[in-house]
């Protein structure tokens, strides 16, 4: 091959990889990327159900209750203006708490978000950033209540 | 005094890597003579760097709480260890170790570089100060980690105690040095695009950076793998999150460059593509820092948030790799491209194993970036995990694994050998493990299933190029690729064993009961508290046994003070076929206890193989330098030449 024609073959390789790449991926996100809802979006309909999705919001005072199996926790998640109940079957990560924020990854069945991943602030520093509007959101909602 | 000193010692080496920019642009103009101090100044700003990052080891070492960074991020009771770690286990001081390692690396080139041509090294020391100046403005402008406290406190705040490992000791400066190891290849490729002197003597000059860089990037990311997986105890080894994808996009990048290199070495071909991809890895390890640093992300990782600091770090970043891509446009179309070859030949192999890793490297990209992209646009949060990555690199990655099998043994130029009869054996062996996982194990996965398969292909074909050699007379640069390729091989055998056959068992317990867990009876005798220097625990004492035998496993939920943070400690126990991972969670109100037992078979594997790529690494380098070394004297006289005509 001479050096002209195989620096167009190689040109043309090296575009057809990054085509390829961005086809793969778009086609990959399409349906495998989980949105992140807070209680107010679920209980408008936005997320689908049996779709995976993340659902943050405060974990309800008072809402943490453990099954028979004493693995499965059930739990209400609020913004402040909308509530959903939380079902998970695991050990709940170390400052998972009752009144502080949390982050769950999983998905809607009948009305129910149930969970596979539970994630919660490390320390007294660290806040997931979805949940830092939230926070100030929710403490705002408790005020107007009050 | 000792704060200060580093901060001096900051401002100088600032100013110095200013100078050598300009020292730059003068020698680029045509006045080499007057750049010949260059390779001075670059040691000099190198040895600056490294006594500021020496006087914050010491003022965390002492506890100094008059320094606003000491008081935030250590505390007086910590182990000794931990009070230095604690020096880069924050935002500040990682950036400063960042680019002292960047310094100190322009440094080595300034000391040991003989191959290029003066003008590409001195050009190359120039963007090497150039990169160091942009993030010296950085730590000095917006993130100074000697700033003062006044008054200072009597106690400072502690680290956070996940960081509290032997893991942190090495895992951060490790992927640094593979990090800005990277920026030296950057350096090089910029230097001689800028002279025009892109040739197989450059790629031999930039070939053990590369190398250097990829084994610590390796290195780095197979124990990034084994702290998350036993200090997060969640008892998986890689969970796609964006910060391990940051880690991993220069490695792919790096691993990429790694082989293009060799054919410009070798044949002079590839230049374009080459000095692209030099480019690429180190604005990935860019991309990585800023996305970990900026605090950008929704992460376990991302410590900090704060947006000025990341408009900063995104300026950098636009600035450093859209002048390097200008520069590319400009000068790639008119590098002349070296020997050519044919479809079937090592260096189109060579090709194939980049196009593949490029598209892995794509999807990875756009993957970490998408949710980034999404809510700039619409606002609108998600977040994109493993369901897509493994969808869309995993067969990829399996597709790369079958052809690393057979591009070694590929010839330059042209292959007129019948390559692929060589191969029988392995792809009996491939065919085989196909076979018997159908057999034993009828219901796992396909991509699993097909892991065992490529596996045993991979593991015999890997060592098929050391084959009719005499084993002394061959290069280590060739032990070094089989044993790396092995490596791979080693650890997919291990990631497939662990997608296939782990079994876990998540129950409730009371002292005395007895859980089952594959092949395990794991009784739970009794949970005791305990102690530590700064923290206090309630521990499990398990008994396992299989068979004959007992063993005892401890795990433990500690209790941190400073800051108020409880950790799982899992207890993990290691044979030669797996692993025993126990973790205690909660109390139940009846006095049971939350356990989560899993057995994991060959789940070392992943790691042992990293370690087997990383050592296969170590021996090319190896290989690679003592050659540079029996040719230095000529080089050493070609130097001369140049520099006194």
């Amino acid at each position: 091959m001479k050096p002209k024609n195989q620096r167009l073959v190689l040109v043309i390789a090296a575009a057809a990889a990054a085509l390829v790449a961005v086809l793969l991926a778009m086609w990959g996100l399409k349906d495998r990327a989980s949105y992140f809802y807070t209680p107010a979006d679920i209980a408008a309909g936005k997320a689908e159900p049996g779709k995976a999705v993340r659902l943050g919001g405060m974990v309800e005072k008072g809402s943490i209750t453990r099954q028979a199996d004493g693995v499965t926790i059930r739990f209400v998640m609020t913004d402040g203006k909308a509530e959903t109940p939380v079902t998970f079957r695991g050990i709940t990560p170390d400052l998972f708490r009752e009144g502080s924020g949390a982050v769950a990854e999983g998905r809607i069945e009948n009305g129910t978000f149930v969970a596979d991943t539970i994630l919660a602030k490390h320390d007294e520093r660290y806040m997931p950033p979805e949940l830092g509007n939230l926070a100030a959101e929710h403490k705002a909602g408790k005020t107007l209540e009050k | 005094m000792i704060a200060e000193a580093g901060l001096a010692a900051l401002w100088l080496a600032a100013a110095l890597a200013a100078f050598q920019m300009t020292l730059m642009i003068t020698a680029l103009r045509g006045e080499v003579a007057v750049a010949r101090t260059m390779r001075g100044i670059a040691i000099v700003q190198g040895a600056l760097s490294l006594i500021s990052f020496a006087m914050l080891l010491l003022v965390f070492a002492r506890t100094d709480l008059s320094v606003a960074l000491v008081v935030e991020n250590s505390h007086s009771a910590k182990p000794f260890i931990y009070k230095v770690a604690g020096a880069w286990g924050n935002h500040e001081g990682s950036m400063l170790l960042w680019v002292m390692i960047l310094a100190v690396a322009g440094a080595f080139l300034g000391l040991f570089s003989r191959r290029t041509s003066e003008r590409t090294l001195i050009a190359a020391l120039g963007a090497q100060a150039t990169l160091a100046l942009g993030f010296y403005a950085f730590l000095l402008i917006a993130s100074n980690p000697f700033a003062r406290l006044s008054p200072a406190p009597f106690e400072g705040q502690g680290l956070n105690p996940l960081l509290q490992d032997p893991g942190l000791a090495f895992h951060p400066p490790t992927l640094y040095f593979g990090y800005v190891g990277l920026s030296v290849a950057f350096s090089l490729a910029v230097g001689a695009l800028l002279t025009n002197e892109v040739d197989a003597r450059l790629a031999r000059a930039m070939r053990p950076w590369v190398l250097g860089a990829w084994i610590f990037l390796t290195l780095g990311i197979t124990a990034g793998s084994y702290w998350a997986y036993y200090e997060l105890g969640w008892g998986g080894y890689w969970f796609w999150d964006p910060v391990e994808n940051a880690s991993l996009m220069p490695w792919l990048a790096a691993t990429a460059l790694l082989h293009s290199i060799n054919v410009l070495a070798a044949r002079g071909a590839l230049k374009a593509w080459t000095m692209m991809l030099a480019v690429v890895a180190f604005s990935m390890s860019m991309v990585g820092t800023f996305l970990v640093r900026s605090g950008i992300l929704t992460s376990v990782h991302a410590f900090a948030i704060d947006p000025e600091r990341g408009t900063f770090l995104l300026a950098l970043l636009a600035i450093y790799v859209g002048a390097a891509f200008v520069l590319f446009a400009l000068r790639g179309a008119t590098l002349k491209e070296g020997a050519p070859f044919e479809l079937v030949s090592r260096e189109s192999g060579l090709v194939v194993n980049n196009l593949i890793l490029s598209v892995i490297l794509g999807v990875v990209f756009v993957g970490t970036l998408y949710p980034l992209f999404v809510e700039a646009v619409s606002g609108e949060k998600l977040s994109v995990g493993a369901p897509y990555f493994n969808l869309v690199a995993g067969p990829l990655a399996l597709v790369l694994a079958a052809l690393v099998g057979i591009g070694p043994l590929l010839s330059w130029r042209r292959e007129r050998r019948p390559v692929l009869k060589q191969l029988t054996v392995p792809a009996l062996l491939g065919v085989t493990a196909l076979v018997i996982t159908v057999i034993v194990a009828p219901g796992i996965r396909i991509l699993p299933r097909l892991g065992f398969s490529v596996a045993a292909y991979l593991a015999a074909a890997s060592i098929l190029p050391l084959f009719g050699r005499n084993p002394l007379r061959t290069p280590l640069a060739t032990w070094g690729m089989a044993v790396a390729h092995f490596g791979i091989a080693v650890a997919l055998f291990g990631m497939a064993a662990n997608a296939a056959f782990t079994s876990e068992r998540l129950a409730v317990a009371r002292a005395g009961e007895i859980l089952d867990v594959g092949p395990w009876r794991v009784q739970l005798q009794d949970v005791t508290p305990t102690a530590g220097k700064n923290w206090t625990a309630l521990e499990a004492e398990l008994k396992a046994s299989r068979g004959q035998g007992v063993i005892i496993l401890r795990p433990q939920t500690r209790y941190f003070s400073d800051p108020p943070t409880e950790t799982s400690e899992a207890a993990i126990e290691t044979f030669w076929n797996g692993q025993l991972y126990t973790i205690i969670g909660k109390p139940d109100l009846g006095g049971g206890w939350q356990l989560r037992l899993w057995w994991k078979p060959f789940v070392t594997l992943i790691w042992a193989g990293g370690a087997l790529i990383a050592l296969g690494g170590a021996l090319a380098l190896a290989g690679r330098l003592w050659l540079l070394r029996r040719r230095r004297k000529a080089d050493a006289d070609d130097w001369r030449q140049v520099r006194y005509a």
